[in-house]
């Protein structure tokens, strides 16, 4: 798992930074990033308030990126959740009011054979359900420009002479897309409950 | 982007993201300079949260081309080319004669099918499906690779089914049954919309609405009549014809192949090359037994095997060999 891939299309780039970085990037997006929405699920499951989802998620992975830089973990999905487990129990720990059990719940977990989505398919699918359904919400201007951008590559000047509107417009929608990429992870897929 | 310069260190995770959203924005569209290269290393550099969020977001972008609802609206110009490339190749293998004019005709669009008690066939290319009206006012919607018959007179209508798939959608009336006739099972409609799909070895009924009678006498032994039911769907072979049910979205799944699209809710990797196969002149070959259990799910589209090998490439890691004429799936 540790492999570095040929090419970057799985969404890494090694402009970004040193050869040691790049390759933690490339790392990262191809086996980290994919398990977004089982990590998600998981936190959902074991941490009551689902306001602090995302920022748990950043924590996450800021922990896997320190971890990283020493050295590219074997076994990304389980060194993920462990990485999550470890994280809501040192939480769970310093706020005084968590009942015992939850602690010694998470403890008793089995990383490698409790945690949620056992098949990277079956997470790729939610992921991209859940990309899906947020995409029928944006208004048909904006999804053209990210049909533009993202399917036939044009640049953000490209997309605005092809569609007759102006760079600022173009760039609105572009962002708009893109925060919703952003969120869609955090936000709630009903279809998607209860699959843990 | 003066919110999201090197000074400020922002740390709830939506402010990042935000940030990660504007720098990637600005790089991956717009002209960029060194005075912006400069700035976005800063902030790259300022802490792991910046550099994961910015990786996150690409990475997002990135796999945003799998995602069928943005090619559902979008079919890019090369692969309208390839469809104009390989159908007329593939009428001229698969049909002669009368059936070239035929299949040639049947792209004009729905046809309306004009009261004559004599037979008529209709016939489809693989890749391609239509939609025939018959006088009655019933529609038939044949998919990839079908042949069919219809006689429709004044004391009965029938069809036979001699291959491949049909959404039938019947007007019902009583003084004129309606039979579907699918080698030895015969079907028929008491009012209502189905679809059928007949293979060699077996006859597969789903229904959609209303009522339908299966006839079954495949087997030597066997010969009993099934009555199905909104939601039932039949698989009859030649020594058994077990009743399931579908649910509504299963069954509005089975039959996105009418708007040209296949949906696999957790099949086997080699029942999805399988479906895909029937679409496409390329066929799909996966030659490693273990991946071809792998369990898939997805949207795809029927005409299009790169979004399916795309997944299995990049999602599954599975190897991808196109040598023209086949596409060999591999560990």
């Amino acid at each position: 798992m540790t492999e570095t891939p040929e090419t970057t299309s799985d969404g890494a780039d090694p402009g970004l930074g040193g050869s040691n970085a790049g390759n933690i990037d490339i790392w990262f997006a191809r086996e980290i990033v994919p398990l977004e929405s089982g990590l998600v699920q998981f936190l959902q499951h074991h941490w009551r308030d689902r306001n602090d989802i995302e920022d748990l998620v950043q924590d996450i992975y800021v922990r896997i990126y320190e971890a990283a830089l020493k050295e590219i973990p074997d076994l990304a999905r389980r060194f993920l959740f462990t990485t999550a487990r470890n994280l809501l129990i040192d939480k769970i720990r310093r706020t005084q009011i968590v009942c015992i059990e939850t602690v010694s719940d998470l403890e008793a977990l089995d990383v490698v054979n409790d945690m949620p989505g056992p098949d990277r398919t079956a997470i790729a699918r939610d992921e991209l359900r859940r990309l899906q359904l947020a995409l029928d919400y944006l208004p048909s201007q904006c999804r053209e420009v990210v049909v533009l951008g993202r399917l036939e590559g044009l640049s953000g000047r490209e997309i605005a002479t092809r569609m007759g509107i102006t760079p600022a417009t173009v760039s609105h929608h572009l962002n708009r897309a893109l925060t919703m990429l952003a969120a869609v992870m955090h936000d709630d897929a009903p279809e998607s409950r209860g699959e843990i | 982007m003066s919110d999201c310069g090197p000074e400020l260190v922002a740390n709830i995770a939506k402010e990042i993201n935000a940030c990660a959203v504007a720098w990637f924005e600005r790089r991956r569209f717009w002209d960029w300079s060194e005075v912006e290269q400069t700035e976005f290393d800063a902030w790259l550099s300022q802490s792991l949260a910046h550099r994961a969020a910015y990786v996150r977001i690409e990475a997002l972008w990135n796999g945003a081309d799998r995602i069928a609802a943005l090619r559902a609206t979008h079919e890019p110009a090369r692969a309208r080319q390839d469809k104009k490339k390989f159908v007329p190749g593939l009428r001229r293998v698969l049909f002669g004669g009368s059936m070239l004019v035929l299949a040639a005709a049947v792209g004009i669009g729905t046809w309306l099918y004009l009261s004559t008690p004599r037979k008529q066939m209709f016939a489809t290319p693989i890749g391609s499906h239509e939609t025939i009206t018959l006088n009655d006012g019933s529609q038939i919607e044949l998919n990839t690779d079908t042949v069919l018959q219809a006689s429709i007179g004044a004391g009965r209508r029938e069809i036979w089914l001699d291959k491949g798939e049909a959404y039938f959608q019947i007007v019902h009336d009583p003084t004129r049954p309606f039979v579907v006739v699918a080698g030895n099972d015969r079907l028929t409609d008491l009012g209502t919309k189905f679809v059928v799909r007949r293979e060699p070895d077996r006859l597969r009924v789903a229904v959609v609405e209303g009522r339908v009678r299966l006839d079954a006498s495949s087997g030597a032994s066997r010969q009993r009549s099934i009555s199905l039911a909104q939601g039932d769907v039949v698989v009859a072979t030649a020594d058994a014809a077990p009743l399931a049910k579908e649910s509504a979205t299963e069954m509005t799944d089975e039959l996105e192949w009418r708007n040209g699209t296949l949906v696999f809710d957790n099949i086997r990797l080699a029942d999805a090359a399988a479906e895909l196969n029937r679409y496409n002149a390329v066929q799909i070959v996966v030659a490693d037994t273990a991946a071809a259990r792998t369990i898939i799910g997805g949207k795809f589209p029927a005409n299009d095997i790169s979004a399916f090998t795309e997944l299995v490439q990049h999602v599954l890691g599975l190897r991808v060999v196109n040598n023209g004429r086949e596409i060999v799936i591999s560990r």
